[in-house]
């Protein structure tokens, strides 16, 4: 009997057998993220239902030396979520509960299976929303936009998750409950322990902070010749000192993968399209309003069009929002790459990814957060012609490599995972790698929450001296003279 | 000038080519009194400074500006002062990805003004003149536009820091987009000196706003916790996004009560006037910010906050809704203990800053009972308790250790001490030799 058999029979004496799975066919189900071509079957899966339980497993884990995988929806496209054969699967479907509504204080308070848009929807009457908006918002869950430190489409006015959240309650990796607020004095371990993508423990309950439903909401397609004419407009719209809830850009390819897909009627013959949305007080909107639609013609835009509905804003999104899933229409199979430059250098970057394409006979189709740098090229390939998935893979590689010698990242959003560990040497240091490990010491010395995902080598940590692991004894008396 | 029996002053023992002196009575802190100044002119000087001081198991404490040199606790052991005011360069203004890369000597006036002169602007408020970009990571104290833009954790997306045994370490970029890697920049945002030294910051920047507008209202100084807390509640919900609404209060002996907002970017007078409307009779509009306007509050007799001599400064946050629920409750303990206290903050934010005149050595005894008093009131989770902190900010020196020990609060619940011992865990991982500001931080952290 493997370690983790052993802890899965104690797991059968805490849980009902529904909230366990162990049956080797249903545990496939599990096997894989949104990222599926890193696969694994998890030793066994628990779906716990409170804090408490996940307490339960988690010191079981810490017991037995065995390793745990938190897993929210599994969107997840950098392999966060792959789960550890010799390890057990905490998932969070059945933590659905919306604790706490607070409009006085513009927070919600919500277990880590809620989905992001469930968030939005159950406070959109009273005139706010929650602002952090991924693409997969329908279905992702709330605990992983911590982990992943998501961001959207309006992140670019906004921020990202870190920049909303106010407090969360987490089950540290030695199976206690801690929370960590924006109210505590010391360390900011807020801060720090989101985005740390399921490494540092798990969260179990997440305020967020709400804003309001702006005034007003103007959206605007620009159609270009080419994306040298889109990128051009996007700096003249920053540099005029206008900051928009979101500027998408989107080029020939992409278009077309989303006319086939969601027949969005783009303009015919664009080589591009920008998508620039504008929100704020009703007076601001206008007046910047105006400014975008004149940059984007004084840019060359053959043809602009403005949303004058909400279905008319739909209209306009559909084709963007897509584009992941339309490239499937022109290309049996694709990696999607989210990589980032600084704002300025787009324009060589583009170019280079041009030069790839050329140089490994494989197409590329941009998406992209224009306003962030933030690419999200669509690497197409034939999984049946021998050699052009690694071809691909190449190819996909490579746009990383050149994001980080034009200064950006190797991830804008969708996390380092397991698919991006070997990358994270040409971003990072080794020592810079060394010291971002002393807080994974701090947190979880034994390497047992979600190992292997991050960082490419694991830093052991040893003991150092004066520290102990678990409660410290003080603690466990309630005398608190030490602090 | 070399001081007897200390080896090789004024140069630190196994350290040569950086700037370093003796250091002097105006070097001390109370209580410790370093042997040197270093002044390293690069990230690579700092670590050879910081490895020299490892060599010899010297303790280390960061200083920019020196305007809070007395703020968190005071250092129980101190060597060797690592100054920043020759890291003082703005490395890299990149206009057109609105991003700025800056040492962390640099003063925040003076990154500023470089970034006004091309139409940018860090989105935080300018603290008083002198303050580092390393001091204002170290102590995260934030102005009023923290309601719009967040504070400097989350304009923060790139860090390089030294350890205490030299190590060289980044974290972010330079792109407002990147989640490659633990945020070490938001772990040492607040750190004050006890994880390592901020060699350098990049933030993101926003475009400077074309118009400000300020709109303020007095209050009568009867004016009830509820008509205040209707009013900051109706213009945080306004759709008019404002980017501050603070609160001023001088204290019971010195004046009623004002709350002021401030609307910028496009369009702001015509904002500003929808905001005023919502504020009701006797709101005013206009282009110029109230003359306490981004600064800390002060009372009494007291100086300038945190500088040697002044009183204590404490930091409230709660859930916004209370802190209207609170002022009250400053009053009362200001009457109780005969002192004076001045409040001021960003109350739709949850924080507020009180200022308690206790001159040393002859109130210290009274800011403690004031700080217990307010404790007893705000650190109260049960029963809807306002579920706050009271942070005191300033030196505790001023306080004796019984009554307020704990600069950082009282909780002592079992969650509360555990969040302290992953806190002591990370301390430890940094800095296993507490040779890095020992005895500043929080809970006891050496
Ligand atoms: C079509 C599509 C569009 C997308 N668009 C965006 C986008 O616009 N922006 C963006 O940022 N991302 C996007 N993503 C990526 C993904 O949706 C996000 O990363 C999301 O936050 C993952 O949430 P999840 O619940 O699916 O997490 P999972 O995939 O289940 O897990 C992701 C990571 O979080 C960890 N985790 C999950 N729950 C917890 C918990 N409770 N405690 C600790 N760790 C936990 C996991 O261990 C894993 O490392 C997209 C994905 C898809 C498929
Ligand atoms: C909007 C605003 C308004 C303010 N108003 C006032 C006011 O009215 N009155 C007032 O007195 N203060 C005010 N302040 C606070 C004051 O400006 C700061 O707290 C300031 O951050 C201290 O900077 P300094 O460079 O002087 O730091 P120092 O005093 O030199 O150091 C402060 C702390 O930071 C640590 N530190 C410094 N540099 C580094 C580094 N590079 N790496 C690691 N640790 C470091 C030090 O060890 C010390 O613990 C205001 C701040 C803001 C943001």
């Amino acid at each position: 009997m493997s370690t983790v058999d052993r802890l899965a029979a104690r797991l059968g004496e805490l849980f009902p057998a529904d909230a366990l799975i162990t049956d080797p066919v249903r545990l496939r189900t599990y096997e894989c993220d949104g990222l599926t071509y890193h696969r694994a079957t998890p030793g066994v899966v628990v779906l716990p239902e409170s804090a408490e339980q996940v307490a339960a497993v988690v010191k079981l884990c810490d017991e037995h030396g065995v390793p745990f995988v938190a897993r929210g929806s599994g969107t997840g496209l950098s392999g966060g979520a792959l789960p550890r054969t010799d390890g057990v699967l905490i998932v969070t479907s059945r933590m659905r509960r919306i604790l706490e509504i607070d409009i006085p204080n513009r927070r919600v308070v919500a277990e880590p299976g809620v989905t992001n848009l469930a968030i939005t929807e159950a406070v959109r009457d009273q005139g706010y929303y929650y602002a952090p908006d991924p693409s997969s918002q329908q279905i992702c869950s709330i605990g992983g936009n911590v982990a992943e430190n998501s961001g959207g489409a309006h992140c670019l006015k906004y921020g990202f998750t870190v920049n909303h959240v106010i407090a969360v309650e987490i089950v540290t990796p030695d199976g206690e409950i801690v929370t960590l607020s924006e109210q505590d004095p010391g360390f900011d371990l807020l801060g720090t322990f989101i985005g740390s993508e399921g490494t540092l423990g798990i969260t179990t309950e997440i305020t967020v902070r709400l804003s309001r439903t702006p005034e007003a909401v103007t959206t605007l397609l620009a159609a270009f010749a080419d994306i040298e004419g889109g990128g051009r407009a996007v700096s003249a719209v920053i540099s005029a000192g206008v900051v928009p809830a979101a500027i998408e850009m989107m080029d020939a390819l992409a278009i077309e993968a989303a006319e086939a897909a969601v027949d969005c009627r783009y303009p015919a013959g664009a080589g591009a399209v920008l998508i620039v949305e504008l929100d704020g007080p009703g007076a601001e909107v206008t007046h910047q309003f105006a400014a975008v639609e004149r940059i984007c013609r004084d840019s060359g835009a053959f043809e602009i069009r403005v949303a004058a509905s909400a279905e008319e804003r739909a209209a306009i999104w559909k084709g963007r929002k897509s584009a992941f899933a339309a490239v499937g229409r022109i290309s049996p199979a694709y990696i999607v790459q989210d990589g980032v430059v600084p704002r300025t250098s787009l324009p060589g970057v583009l170019a280079g990814i041009d030069r790839l394409q050329e140089e490994f006979g494989i197409r590329v189709a941009n998406v992209f957060h224009a306003g962030d740098g933030n690419l999200h090229p669509l690497v197409l390939f034939d999984d049946a012609v021998p050699g052009e998935g690694e071809r691909a893979e190449d190819v996909s590689g490579r746009i990383l490599d050149l994001c980080v010698e034009h200064g950006g990242s190797i991830t804008g959003e969708h996390g380092v995972g397991v698919d991006k560990a070997k990358f994270m040497p040409r971003m990072f240091s080794e020592d810079d790698l060394d010291t971002m490990q002393l807080v994974r010491c701090a947190f979880d010395p034994r390497n047992l929450s979600n190992p292997g995902k991050i960082f490419p080598t694991p830093r052991l940590c040893g003991e150092v001296p004066g520290v102990r692991r678990g409660v410290h004894p003080l603690v466990e008396s309630g005398l608190a003279e030490q602090f | 000038m070399t001081a007897p029996g200390l080896p090789g002053l004024p140069g630190l023992p196994g350290l040569s080519g950086v700037r370093v002196r003796a250091a002097g009575a105006d070097d001390a802190f109370p209580g410790a009194r370093p042997r040197w100044v270093a002044l390293p002119g690069s990230v690579d000087e700092m670590a050879a400074v910081m490895r020299a001081s490892a060599a010899h198991d010297l303790a280390v404490v960061p200083l920019g500006g020196g305007t809070k040199r007395l703020w968190g606790g005071l250092p129980a052991r101190c060597d060797v002062v690592v100054g920043t005011e020759r890291l003082d360069q703005v490395i890299e203004h990149a206009t057109g990805d609105l991003v700025v890369r800056v040492q962390a000597g640099v003063a925040m006036e003076a990154l500023a003004e470089a970034l006004a002169a091309k139409g940018q602007e860090l989105a935080l408020d300018v603290p008083v003149p002198g303050t580092t970009v390393g001091g204002l990571l170290a102590t995260a104290i934030a102005g009023p536009r923290r309601f719009r833009y967040g504070t400097a954790r989350d304009l923060l997306i790139g860090i390089t820091v030294v350890l205490s045994d030299g190590t060289i370490a980044r974290a972010g970029g330079k792109v407002v987009k990147n989640v490659a890697g633990y945020d070490l920049g938001k772990l040492f945002t607040g750190s004050y000196g006890t994880l390592g030294v901020i060699a350098d910051a990049t933030f993101r920047l926003q475009p400077l706003p074309a118009t400000r507008a300020w709109v303020t209202l007095d209050l009568d100084a009867q004016g009830s916790p509820d008509r205040l807390g209707g009013l900051v509640a109706a213009v945080a919900a306004s759709t008019q996004e404002p980017a501050a609404i603070e609160l001023d209060w001088p204290g019971p002996e010195r004046g009623a009560p004002s709350l002021a907002v401030l609307v910028e970017g496009a369009a702001a007078a015509e904002r500003a006037l929808a905001v005023r409307d919502l504020m009701g009779a006797g709101a005013r509009v206009g282009d110029e910010p109230p003359p306490w306007w981004g600064r800390l509050p002060s009372a009494g007799r007291s100086g300038p906050m945190g500088h040697p001599g002044g009183g204590l400064l404490l930091e409230i946050r709660a859930a916004p809704s209370r802190l209207p629920g609170v002022v009250p409750d400053i009053a009362a303990a200001a009457r109780r203990t005969g002192t004076e206290a001045a409040v001021r903050g960003s109350i739709a934010a949850g924080v507020l800053h009180v200022a308690v005149d206790g001159e040393r050595a002859v109130d210290g005894e009274r800011a403690a009972e004031f700080v217990t008093m307010l404790r007893s009131r705000i650190e109260v989770a049960r029963d809807g308790g306002v579920d706050g902190r009271v942070v005191m900010l300033t030196s505790p020196e001023a306080v004796p250790p019984a009554a307020a020990s704990d600069p950082w609060g009282q909780e002592s619940t079992r969650r509360e001490l555990l969040r302290r011992e992953l806190m002591l865990r990370v301390k430890e991982r940094f800095d296993p030799g507490h040779r890095m500001s020992p005895g500043r931080f929080a809970g006891g952290i050496r």
